[in-house]
């Protein structure tokens, strides 16, 4: 212990953590910059619905990157949210309640909360794999109760509402996109400091030791179900959010929001972006739109493609795409980089080759299967390919195996420069902790 | 409720049950065995019935049965030894992961060569027929084999109710594929190694086995099983790019309810499952009827008539959930578990 005195008589200098600062200031200024420099209409619906996928991606993240929970039905809180928005927009555009449309989002992480309060209990009794498959069940029980109740769930057809009611308050009446999107910013940058905060607290902490070792945590006492309880609620708040941006965004709701295919993607696109840092999310819920509203106009098989990168993914790079961001700032932070960027590039030139190959092949499979009618013909990349020709699956067959060839021969040498450069890292190191 | 009635919806449900447990037990043993939840199980299933339609093509449906589960098998097997055995340095979690990617291109890539409309996958001429006819007479219980006798026409007051024969020649396949996997694991050599492996994988390896070699063999053995009931399925059904969600959620569910790895937990909790919901689908009353059975009137002014006046027939969707949710309330290692966690 210090006397006062002493602890009075040292200075402690602190400064400001300029790094964070610039992080943050950097992230706000993003979401503030954006519209103003993709300004068509399309973009800007685009960069709502990344905000929104940016809150649920992050909220999902604090199950699985932060509690090692894996759920295969977390659309079900921000669905929820979404229906329950949409009621409470209508009721106060009815008079029936007073509520100010820059509000209703709360009130949908509310209702989220409160969802994942209930059904979190039973969830969370377990954790691993039978905590999947209960998410999954759970979500099949909350889909198809939403087509069972069609006063509330609108049945096919969905439920409507108008965000734009009231008083205009300072000229915002939210009926422009981008008087929506800034709603949406706001949301999401505060949405995104409180769940990084939360990272912080000692209950974030815990929630960390439970995924990396329960049994010891129980035996220091906590109760792990408690921790991952817990968690699941903010996470259920969060997604409520969402759920409640989403239902302002589109003015529509219908029941595949609480869908399968809707968690599937949250999960999906979370574990591209990186499940290990924070900001991994942030990237998976980018590329979440970008696929889901431009890949998706661009190629029928999308969906193929996504969940060939998805298993490619999980096969040799678990940790998605921001561990190989933070890999590769750790090799540049040595400064040695440079020497690897030869190797990216024809790792890089023969993956593309390899694509080629194969986006050829599959796209005339498509053509074949879904536009017999349009006949054989078919447009890929400004060249016109004959997709029963023989030329054509010769030619991709060709172009395919030959990149396939390439690529391996590029990626064993880069796989053995890559070993040489960690090695020469980790000796430097050494001599660094030498040093002091 | 009459008795026909009452014999056909225990049929159907002991045969839709058997389907279910077929799936649960592949999915059982793998998980038991390798730990890892194979997301894509009810994928199998479908690719089962695809395989084995586009066989009944070319060499008639007998060939088709008994060829599709050997070539889903393969399958599995090869995704196993090449995805899976790469994944599982990394976890639970990651394995998990490459299954879920795993349904999602078998999905595709089903749609790209199938197409996505429902197929048409026919049981074979010989089993198209009802097996046999339960005739309830106003006084008297009948049986018919074969086709429906002329008693239906002409008796008045007859209720005819058939038990379609492809139906009870699924639940035969069933029993004999479940006979034959029981006499395998415990009667055989390699069954023995199998289910030593289960528990004690470490003295098995320096027994001097190969045991990522008898994964592999669980894991197609347990995809083959996997297809052998969407062959059944597929015919008995509709072959269609839905068919492995809508089952495979409902098989988790099972293996949750029954206990994580136990065999009798998830025979008993799919075949129970399975009866449930045949005679859920028949019934026509909803809670508000059985509040007015004990005396207490609903109408559509009290509270909540939206859920109580949903039929048992639209519950009939949701049940296993239902049950799910319940078991895990109240007995949260399942029927038969022995573990919990």
């Amino acid at each position: 212990m210090n006397s006062p005195q002493t602890a009075a008589s040292v200075y402690h200098f602190k400064p400001y953590n300029v790094g964070r600062w610039l992080i943050w200031g950097g992230y706000a200024l993003v979401m503030i910059a954006a519209p103003l420099l993709w300004k068509s209409s399309l973009s800007l619906t685009m960069l709502s619905q990344m905000g929104i996928a940016i809150i649920a991606c992050l909220a999902f993240n604090m199950l699985l990157g932060q509690g090692g929970m894996l759920s295969f039905g977390h659309a079900v809180y921000s669905g929820l949210g979404s229906f329950f928005a949409i009621h409470a927009l209508n009721m106060a555009s009815n008079g029936q309640i007073v509520l100010p449309v820059s509000l209703v989002p709360l009130v949908a992480g509310c209702f989220g909360g409160l969802f994942a309060l209930l059904l979190g209990y039973v969830t969370t009794k377990k954790a691993g794999t039978p905590f999947a498959m209960i998410t999954l069940g759970v979500g099949e029980l909350v889909a198809a109760m939403a087509l069972m109740f069609p006063g509330f769930f609108g049945g096919e057809g969905g439920i409507n509402a108008n965000r734009v009611q009231g008083e205009a308050f300072l000229g915002i009446t939210f009926g422009p996109q981008i008087q929506l999107y800034y709603l949406i910013a706001i949301y999401t940058f505060i949405s995104t400091v409180l769940m990084f905060a939360f990272t912080r607290t000692p209950l974030g902490r815990m929630l960390n030791a439970v995924r990396d070792n329960p049994e010891r945590v129980e035996f220091i006492g906590y109760n792990t179900q408690y921790v991952r309880y817990f968690a699941f609620i903010a996470s259920g708040f969060f997604m409520g959010i969402a759920g409640g941006l989403a239902a302002l965004n589109f003015e529509i709701v219908t029941a595949e929001v609480v869908g399968a295919q809707r968690s599937g993607a949250y999960l999906l696109f979370t574990f591209l972006g990186g499940a290990l840092f924070f900001f991994g999310p942030i990237i998976g819920a980018v590329l979440l739109v970008l696929a889901l509203v431009l890949l998706s106009e661009l190629t029928q098989a999308w969906l193929l493609y996504l969940g060939l990168v998805f298993t490619f993914m999980v096969m040799y790079a678990p940790g998605g795409i921001s561990s190989l961001i933070m890999m590769n700032l750790r090799v540049a932070s040595f400064g040695k980089l440079r020497p690897l960027l030869g190797s990216y590039l024809a790792l890089a030139g023969t993956a593309a080759t390899v694509l080629l190959g194969a986006a050829v092949m599959i796209e005339m499979v498509y053509h074949l299967q879904l536009n017999e009618a349009l006949g054989p013909n078919m447009k890929f990349m400004g060249a016109t390919l004959n997709a029963k020709g023989f030329d054509s699956w010769f030619g991709a067959c060709f172009v395919l195996l030959v990149g396939l060839v390439l690529f391996e021969v590029a990626r064993r040498h880069f796989l053995k420069e890559w070993g040489q450069t960690q090695e020469s890292i980790e000796r430097e190191i050494k001599k660094r902790e030498a040093a002091t | 409720m009459d008795v026909s009635y009452f014999l056909i919806s225990l049929l159907n449900g002991l045969s839709v049950g058997l389907l279910l447990f077929m799936l649960a037990s592949g999915l059982t043993l793998i998980f038991s065995m390798m730990g890892v939840l194979n997301f894509a199980h009810a994928s199998f299933y479908m690719l089962g019935a695809y395989v084995a339609y586009t066989i009944t093509q070319a060499l008639g449906f007998w060939w088709g049965l008994l060829l599709a589960p050997p070539v889903v098998g393969l399958m599995g097997a090869a995704f196993e030894r090449f995805a899976l055995r790469r994944v599982h340095k990394f976890g639970h979690v990651p394995e998990l992961l490459i299954t879920f990617g795993l349904s999602y291109l078998i999905l595709e890539l089903v749609g790209l060569i199938w197409g996505r409309q429902a197929l048409n996958f026919q049981p074979p001429e010989s089993l198209r027929g009802p097996l046999f006819t339960v005739i309830q007479l106003p006084d008297a219980l009948q049986f018919g084999w074969g086709s429906p006798p002329e008693l239906c026409k002409t008796v008045a007051g007859a209720i005819c109710t058939q038990f379609p024969a492809f139906r009870a020649f699924g639940m035969g396949v069933a029993v004999l594929m479940l006979v034959a996997v029981w006499l395998l694991l415990t009667r055989t050599r390699i069954g023995l190694v199998i289910q030593a492996a289960l528990t004690h994988p470490d003295a098995v390896e320096s027994l001097g086995h190969n045991v990522p070699r008898v994964f592999m063999l669980v894991f197609g053995g347990g995809t083959a099983l996997a297809a052998v009931a969407g062959v059944i399925g597929g015919a008995l059904r509709v072959t269609e790019p839905s068919m492995a969600l809508a089952v495979g959620a409902v098989v988790f569910a099972v293996i949750v309810i029954g206990g994580m790895g136990s065999l009798a937990g998830a025979f008993v909790a799919s075949v129970g499952l399975g009866v449930i919901d045949s005679f859920a689908v028949g019934s026509d009353s909803s809670l508000a009827d059985l509040f007015k059975a004990v005396g207490l009137a609903v109408t559509p002014d009290s509270f909540g008539y939206v859920v109580w006046s949903v039929k048992m027939s639209q519950v009939a969707a949701i049940l296993p959930y239902l049950l799910l949710v319940l078991i895990l309330i109240f007995r949260p290692k399942g029927l038969f578990g022995t573990r919990e966690g």
